[in-house]
């Protein structure tokens, strides 16, 4: 909240006129509240190997970031420049791949890459969109100034909380609302349904039926697939209320089976379909990609997208914008070593305690290593697993995150964060909420923001011009 | 709709209503272990044996004690029936059918859930038991004030009267089964009147005492109460009433299907049959032939219901 020079930064001016008049003990009240209304709606996610009794929440906090209608702007000028270029790449990597031809992106990035769908090569989308549904994590380092971390252009989750802790502040504080003028969120559903519905197959006849496909009550998103599908008026299906009837992707309802025209799944590729992937899987659809290729039925976001947020492809992310747009990229990326380059490897071991350790294919903050943080045994143990399997790690820098606050028993105190704007894209047009969820770090000093490892969320306002 | 979702309201509105039956019955054989310690231990087995419970009890606990009855039947996860063990299914239940909730009914039964876990999370003292078996029942009718108050009335909603309807028919006929000695007008006990407490268990179970004073005074009789329970289309616990509202909803979804399914004209047989029966073709027949009719008559109805819905695949 406070500027280089510790006076309030403007945004928050009006928020912190507001709050000085606010007595610190019926906020304290209000933030117990708060944690009543998430478990009451059932706003919570499972954790693995736990009985349902541990359905946990995730830490609220009471004050909202805010961030000017100037800033947002240009945020989501070079978001909407990252996302074209993302889904422009994943249509030329599953089809002539000029980017490689042109020696922009090694050709062994993708030839290795497990996230890359042979099955996917020469097939056309609805659209041609691949990423309907994109979240970008940004941190912000200073004024204007914002680094992408990740793309999260597979199935990028954190929506409904985004909905929730807005709908929580209203509750709480609706006085805010009126005093400080704030941009919607809300019709993020209605985005989502009609940008979905833009893009039906050409097999589709009518209004286009959407459903959410989800891996069932213990997936740990569970609440999120159910609150998307109910907020939107979809069906919430799971592989089993799914089969393949004359060509199309049909669900067995009370009177027969229904044509769906697309499918909103929160289910991985390899578990998408027993016949062309993972023949063990029980949470997909025998035959989905056939009909997918015939043109029967939309995927969202489609199979392979992952390969574009896959984190040794991040290091390429400026050439893929350039070459897509033709445009300098607005956003920056965070300088990234890839420890598969000797030169660099020698570099990322020689400065282990000052870097940011992760591995390509990983995500949730797991199989990271903070090295700022970290202790030197940890650090010991990771330069084993690097020299071991240098081609599996990518190392960043740690930036000089900005800050804001968090409300603590002893007043506000400083915390880091991230944002994940949430992005729709459809043949006609990009959509980008106004705000998005940001992840706050609950400890002091700390970088790690996930859920999984203990961090919060806080409700993010974007402010009216 | 999907099948799947039917059969998530059908069963999550069958296991709300299944919970506070339960702790009906238990109300019920609670006061008799109160006032009368000598037939405690009988009234507690039939109450598990309403309930279903007998062999688990069994294979779990030697006596009949009021301690571990109340315990086995309100908080063991290991007893299916516990109202603990319900819950959860309710729950479960009302997750998967989220999206054909209203926030409203979803709410009421996740705090339900949230409340009788804390509730039940120790054993309660029978101290306790009155005030903790009120909130179970008042947790349920939050349930069914919301899902009455804000559901759209499609067929998501008549799957959800048809759980209550034929659970609380199963609940009333099995309350019978268990009693019917008491209400087999034999040759020694025509013309004397019931014994007092035996007769407002029956009653006390079904939360009718007042009801039924109301509509007989104190002629308590086999025969009146048989009746009242079978027969009385007023009574909302009655097998008559239940067979209504089970034959309404599947009519509705009939009509709006534009499908004529096997359960509807199941429904419809039984509906006719408790419309135009007389108290007296019931005892002639034999209650106990009567009631084990009507229970395997309501459970191929559920069967039926499942299949023509497409609950499974």
């Amino acid at each position: 909240m406070l500027g280089e020079t510790e006076s309030v930064r403007e945004p928050y001016l009006d928020y912190n006129e507001w709050f000085q008049g606010e007595d610190p003990a019926r906020i304290q009240r209000k933030a117990g509240q708060a944690e009543a209304f998430f478990r009451k709606t059932g706003i919570t996610f499972n954790v693995y190997g736990t009985d349902e009794a541990d359905e946990r929440l995730i830490p609220f906090d009471v004050v909202p970031r805010v961030i000017s209608a100037r800033e947002w702007r240009k945020l989501s000028r070079g978001i909407e420049q990252r996302v074209s270029a993302l889904n422009a790449f994943l249509h030329d990597i599953y089809h002539r791949q000029e980017i490689l031809r042109a020696g922009r992106v090694p050709f062994e990035l993708i030839a290795n890459n497990e996230a890359f769908l042979p099955q996917m090569v020469g097939v056309d989308p609805p659209g041609d969109i691949y990423t309907h549904i994109v979240g970008t994590d940004i941190v912000r380092t200073g004024p204007d100034e914002f680094f992408v971390l990740e793309d999260n252009a597979r199935t990028p989750s954190g929506v409904s909380y985004m909905l929730e802790n807005r709908e929580t502040m209203l509750q709480m504080f609706p006085e805010l609302f009126s005093r400080i003028p704030i941009q919607q969120v809300s019709n993020y559903p209605t985005n989502l349904r009609r940008s979905l519905g833009a893009c039906a197959p050409t097999k589709c006849e009518g209004k286009p039926v959407v459903a959410v496909l989800t891996p069932g009550i213990h997936n740990s998103a569970y609440f999120e697939h159910s609150f998307l599908a109910d907020q939107m008026g979809a069906e919430l299906v799971e592989g089993h209320d799914l089969r393949v009837v004359d060509g199309r992707i049909a669900m067995r309802t009370t009177q027969g089976y229904t044509a769906i025209d697309v499918l909103y799944r929160r289910v991985d590729d390899e578990y998408l379909d027993p016949l062309n992937f993972n023949p063990d899987s029980m949470l997909g659809v025998p035959g989905i990609m056939d009909v997918f290729r015939s043109g029967g039925i939309t995927i969202a976001n489609a199979p392979g997208t992952g390969i574009a947020d896959d984190k040794a492809l991040y290091s390429y992310m400026p050439e893929i914008v350039e070459f897509y747009t033709g445009e300098k990229p607005l956003l920056n990326n965070v300088e990234t070593f890839r420890c598969s380059d000797p030169q660099q490897l020698q570099y990322v071991l020689d400065n282990l305690a000052a870097l940011v350790v992760k591995e390509v294919h990983g995500s949730g903050g797991y199989g990271m290593l903070v090295g700022p943080a970290a202790s030197k045994a940890e650090v010991e143990e990771f330069r084993k697993k690097l020299i071991e399997r240098p081609t599996n790690y990518i190392a960043q820098p740690t930036l000089a995150l900005s800050t804001v606050p968090i409300f603590t028993e002893k007043g506000l105190a400083p915390r880091h964060v991230d944002l994940r704007p949430f992005v729709l894209m459809s043949p006609d047009r990009i959509d980008i909420t106004a705000g998005g969820l940001t992840r706050v770090a609950m400890s002091e000093g700390s970088l790690v923001v996930n859920s999984s490892q203990g961090g919060g969320t806080k409700d993010t306002w974007v402010l009216e011009e | 709709m999907l099948g799947k979702t039917a059969g998530g309201l059908f069963w999550m509105f069958r296991y709300l209503e299944r919970s506070e039956n339960n702790a009906r019955l238990l109300d019920a054989g609670f006061r008799i272990a109160l006032t009368r310690s000598a037939s405690a231990s009988e009234e507690w087995k039939s109450v598990l044996k309403t309930a279903g419970s007998v062999t688990d009890y069994e294979a779990l606990h030697g006596t009949y004690e009021s301690k571990k009855v109340i315990d086995f039947l309100l908080r063991d996860l290991a007893n299916p029936s516990s109202v603990i063990s319900i819950m959860k299914a309710a729950r479960d239940n009302a997750r998967l059918v989220r999206t054909a909730l209203t926030r409203e009914v979803w709410e009421a039964t996740n705090e339900g859930w949230i409340t009788l876990k804390e509730l039940l999370d120790q054993p309660v003292p029978e101290k306790d038991l009155p005030d903790a078996l009120s909130i179970i029942r008042k947790q349920n009718a939050l349930v069914r004030g919301a899902t009455h108050g804000t559901m759209l009335r499609n067929d998501g909603f008549h799957f959800t009267q048809l759980g209550t309807f034929m659970e609380r028919a199963d609940n009333t006929a099995r309350i019978l089964d268990v009693k019917y000695y008491l209400l087999l007008p034999s040759i020694a006990k025509i013309g004397s009147s019931l014994d007092n407490v035996q007769w407002e268990t029956i009653l006390r179970s079904v939360s009718a005492q007042r009801a039924y004073r109301w509509l007989n005074g104190d002629q308590i009789s086999p025969a009146n109460i048989a009746e009242f329970l079978i027969l009385h289309r007023q009574m909302p616990r009655s097998l008559a009433y239940c067979a209504q509202q089970v034959d309404e909803s599947l009519g509705f979804l009939q009509e709006e299907y534009g499908v004529e399914h096997e359960s509807c004209r199941l429904a419809n047989m039984v509906h006719q049959k408790l419309k135009t029966g007389q108290i007296g073709e019931i005892f002639e027949e034999g209650l106990h032939e009567y009631i084990e009719g009507f229970l395997f008559n309501n459970s191929s109805l559920g069967a039926q219901i499942e299949r023509d819905y497409r609950f499974q695949g």
